[in-house]
């Protein structure tokens, strides 16, 4: 199989584990695309540097890309063959499809973030609601996924 | 670049001599800049990642035996190579020890990007919510 095809279906297979076995649905959260939108940017940068200083090579006969490292062009995106988007897809989707699964299933859920930001934030949110009385707006949404 | 040129020009030339020993590691330095700049998000928002090891592992270790399968076919396919002079020239058979790593840490990134945006985000559902 060349690398075009199997980018390909390694994008249907985590698609397949996403919405029919696992039924994780990440594929249809904003959580989700928010962090892919991240994790792209930062995949183009560091697949950049790996693909652009030619530390990793591609073979034109099993890609869509003829051979030429171009930053943009010839079916490449940031030095990048597309067919390296699509693996990154594939390893982003099954990675966080795991790592929501086993949460679901109890397995380290909790405890949720508590870093320093957190905690300041909410301090805040504590302080404004025992000055308001009633409790804001982005206080609840705050509250609502940490129960 | 001639090398007579940069000899001339003492402080370049040496630079240049650095940037060779450093070389090997260029690879491996991309791996390290991915922890480096994640590492805030453990310790500033606390996503506790790195804290939560036994579903870090039951997250990493599928996806290591998935891609690295992919990536040991892709090389004996001849569909990728690895610059011997950008790597640090330990393998495992024909696995650049790089490559392995890669599948560690971009997990390992990936997990605490999501952790980070629902923190920010304490709303949106991420489908895991007791």
């Amino acid at each position: 199989m060349t690398y075009t095809q199997l980018a390909v279906l390694g994008v249907v297979l985590v698609v397949l584990l996403d919405l029919v076995v696992l039924r994780t649905r990440l594929l249809g959260r904003r959580v989700f695309w928010t962090s892919y939108a991240i994790i792209g940017f930062f995949q183009l940068l560091t697949n950049g540097w790996l693909t652009g200083r030619e530390i990793v090579t591609y073979n034109p006969d099993t890609a869509l890309t003829s051979g030429e490292v171009l930053l943009l062009g010839d079916w490449r995106i940031a030095f990048a063959p597309v067919e390296d988007l699509m693996f990154g897809f594939a390893l982003i989707v099954l990675t966080l499809d795991l790592w929501v699964v086993w949460s679901r299933r109890g397995i380290e859920r909790e405890p949720y973030a508590d870093g320093p930001w957190v905690r300041r934030r909410d301090a805040r949110l504590a302080a404004q609601r025992a000055a308001g009385g009633d409790e804001g707006q982005a206080d609840q949404r705050a509250r609502s996924a940490r129960p | 670049m001639d090398r007579a040129r940069f000899v001339r020009f003492g402080g370049v030339g040496q630079a240049r001599d650095v940037l060779e020993v450093l070389q090997p590691y260029s690879y491996l330095a991309v791996l390290a800049s991915i922890l480096l700049t994640t590492l805030p998000l453990e310790l500033y928002l606390g996503v506790r990642v790195w804290r939560r090891p036994r579903r870090l592992a039951l997250t990493v270790l599928p996806v290591i035996v998935v891609f690295v399968l992919w990536d040991l076919y892709a090389i004996d396919a001849q569909h990728w190579f690895f610059d011997p002079t950008q790597t640090s020239g330990v393998t495992l058979g024909t696995l650049p020890l790089e490559e392995l790593l890669f599948f560690i840490v971009v997990p390992i990134a990936a997990a605490m990007t999501l952790e980070a945006v629902r923190v920010v985000k304490p709303h949106w559902v991420v489908g895991d919510e007791a």
